[in-house]
């Protein structure tokens, strides 16, 4: 990144300084090695570990959404000799399925905890104070948050992966002792656990940029739910300038990845779409979180 | 070396540093000094590139601090002894700062050492006293070995024994050649570990100078004097230009005569001296002396 260019810089300083004065005195700055940005990323994996609470806030998130998830196919389960003959047959068909293997208040839910864990990885450093101590020892600013992204985009990913494929193994495995559930070669089924599972890092990266501009707690919180779950209600799909900017937020795209099959729609558009928006959130809110330490006093 | 050039910092209509200039050199202690709301602390996070000034520069060793990648084999700092996450342990904090440096694990191991936590390392930072977190604070500044040191306020919060090890510590750490900078509001912290003094008030240079320099800027250096004499030898004090106070029954101060002098003066004219000892101006006076005009917050001031 920009450290390779700041780092041959450096190592021309250094070469000249020691032509001119020959050792110094005090201090290893002679010795010093290239500046690499890999030990940023695991002085964060660290950071980002070392943490109980990093842990613990993955732990339940993931027990709450797949619970939820759970919990409604056990419900179809449960009730299912209440349904009459033809919606039992049609339960298939309709892709109801896989409208339990993931449901809209699970993404909800994921994208509520996952924003507030990944504007943590900042606010707590403003809150503490230990930022300071982070950009003294690290004045390449941009090259930490820059490291932060890596990090937070890595576990999150993963961790969207592990909740989205258990969430739909565990639904179907719940369904299919009615002969209801589906495998992971159904129309659809694949969108739906990647797209579950990319919900997590975009949420996350949304709340690293919002953390990294806003700084504090509660705003950040706040402006998290704003962005994330206000403006997707606020917006709905019915008229066209609303459906144009439901559809450029997250949970839009969420939404027309994982709508099953045939349910009449006023304003189509593309999957394609819908990932390209997935993309363009991620990567503006790295680009956001970068800049926005850049010119502002620590 | 640290060149401060001109270096100005308003925050809105207030204005923080005011066009201050000073140089720190390598081989001493220089104390930083002013009262509270001087502007060391803003001074301090301007040599670290933390805060961005209004106007002037500021280079550590002929660079700004902000343009080298990585910062602490540079210069090692101790802001705020709060600056750090409680829920970490002081190794994995210090750990952490290796890694971002590419300095190895040992060193943070050392430097607990050093600095005495070797005992508390694998403990939560949300568990130390003040005096525990300056001390991990210092153990950081040490970490990259580097040849510029800072600290703000390092003795608040370390007990007596803690005080004398960082004495030692911070005249080591010059006597191998490091630019050592050491911020304080107390005058009489500073009085038995600084060589040069920067004093500050109201964000603008008041004095850089040496320690005896500064002294003898204060009060001027008087003379008790203890005679059963005392109207006679006042007298004669007076008849050679001194300036006499008297301070009890028997007691006199003297201004304008050196102790010297004055015993000659009694020898010649056989007065009785029961006590005849200089007092050099404190150091905590001339401080007070400087900084009057510019103190920030005086008690009762704005009634």
């Amino acid at each position: 990144m920009t450290d390779t260019a700041a780092a041959h810089t450096k190592a021309n300083a250094n070469a000249n300084a020691n032509a001119c004065a020959g050792a110094t005195a005090a201090g290893g700055q002679d010795a010093e090695p290239r500046a690499r940005f890999r030990d940023l990323v695991a002085a964060e994996w660290t950071k980002w570990w070392s943490l109980r609470s990093s842990g613990w806030a993955l732990a339940a998130t993931a027990l709450a959404v797949v619970g939820f998830n759970v919990g409604m196919a056990y419900d179809t389960y449960r009730y299912w000799s209440e349904r009459d003959t033809a919606s039992r047959a049609d339960f298939v068909r309709d892709g109801i399925p896989l409208s339990i293997a993931f449901s809209t208040d699970a993404a909800m839910l994921l994208m509520l905890a996952l924003s507030s864990i990944g504007a943590t990885v900042i606010v707590g450093e403003y809150r503490t104070g230990l930022i300071r101590t982070t950009f003294a020892a690290v004045p390449a600013r941009r090259s930490v948050l820059a490291a932060k992204v890596c990090v937070v985009a890595a576990v999150t990913t993963v961790f969207g992966a592990v909740v989205s494929v258990a969430s739909f193994g565990l639904t179907q495995a719940v369904l299919s002792g009615r002969d209801a559930g589906v495998a992971l070669d159904h129309p659809g089924a694949l969108r739906l656990v990647v797209a579950s599972a990319l919900l997590a890092p975009v949420s996350a990266l949304v709340g690293l940029a919002l953390g990294a501009v806003l700084r504090h707690s509660a705003a950040t919180m706040t402006a998290n739910v704003v962005v994330l779950l206000l403006l997707p209600l606020i917006f709905s799909a019915d008229r066209h300038w609303a459906a144009v900017i439901d559809h450029a937020l997250p949970a839009g795209a969420w939404n027309r990845l994982t709508a099953v099959g045939h349910q009449p729609v006023a304003h189509p558009w593309t999957a394609g779409g819908a990932w390209t928006v997935y993309a363009v959130w991620a990567v503006a809110a790295a680009v956001v979180a970068v800049a926005s330490v850049q010119r502002r006093d620590q | 070396m640290i060149e401060v050039n001109e270096l100005t910092k308003r925050y809105g209509g207030t204005t923080a540093v005011d066009g201050l200039s000073f140089t720190v050199r390598p081989g001493h202690v220089t104390g930083f000094l002013g009262p509270n709301g001087a502007g060391k602390s803003t001074t301090l996070r301007i040599v670290l590139g933390l805060n961005d000034p209004t106007g002037g520069s500021v280079t550590v060793d002929g660079r700004r601090f902000r343009d080298r990648p990585r910062g602490l084999r540079h210069v090692g700092a101790l802001l705020d002894a709060h600056d750090v996450h409680g829920g970490r342990t002081a190794r994995t904090h210090l750990y952490v700062l290796a890694r971002s440096n590419r300095i190895p694990r040992r060193r943070a191991d050392e430097v607990l050492e050093e600095v005495g936590l070797a005992g508390a390392s694998r403990r939560r930072i949300s568990g130390f006293s003040l005096g525990m977190k300056q001390r991990l604070g210092i153990a950081a500044a040490l970490l990259g070995d580097p040849p510029v040191l800072l600290f703000d306020e390092p003795l608040n919060g370390l007990d007596p024994e803690g005080v004398t090890w960082l004495r030692g510590l911070l005249r080591r750490l010059a006597g191998e050649g490091r630019t050592v900078l050491v911020s304080s509001h107390l005058m009489s912290e500073m009085e038995n570990t600084v060589d040069h003094l920067v004093v500050i008030g109201r964000g603008s240079l008041i004095a850089a100078e040496s320690l005896a320099g500064f002294a003898a800027r204060g009060t001027r250096p008087s003379v008790t004097v203890r005679t059963p004499d005392l109207t006679a030898f006042t007298e004669l004090l007076t008849g050679e230009g001194a300036r006499v106070l008297q301070q009890g029954p028997d007691t006199l101060t003297v201004t304008g005569l050196d102790a010297d002098r004055i015993g000659e003066l009694a020898l010649r004219h056989r007065v009785l001296l029961h006590e005849l000892t200089a007092r050099n101006a404190s150091l905590e006076e001339a401080f007070m002396e400087l900084t009057a005009d510019s103190v920030g917050h005086v008690a009762g001031a704005d009634r």
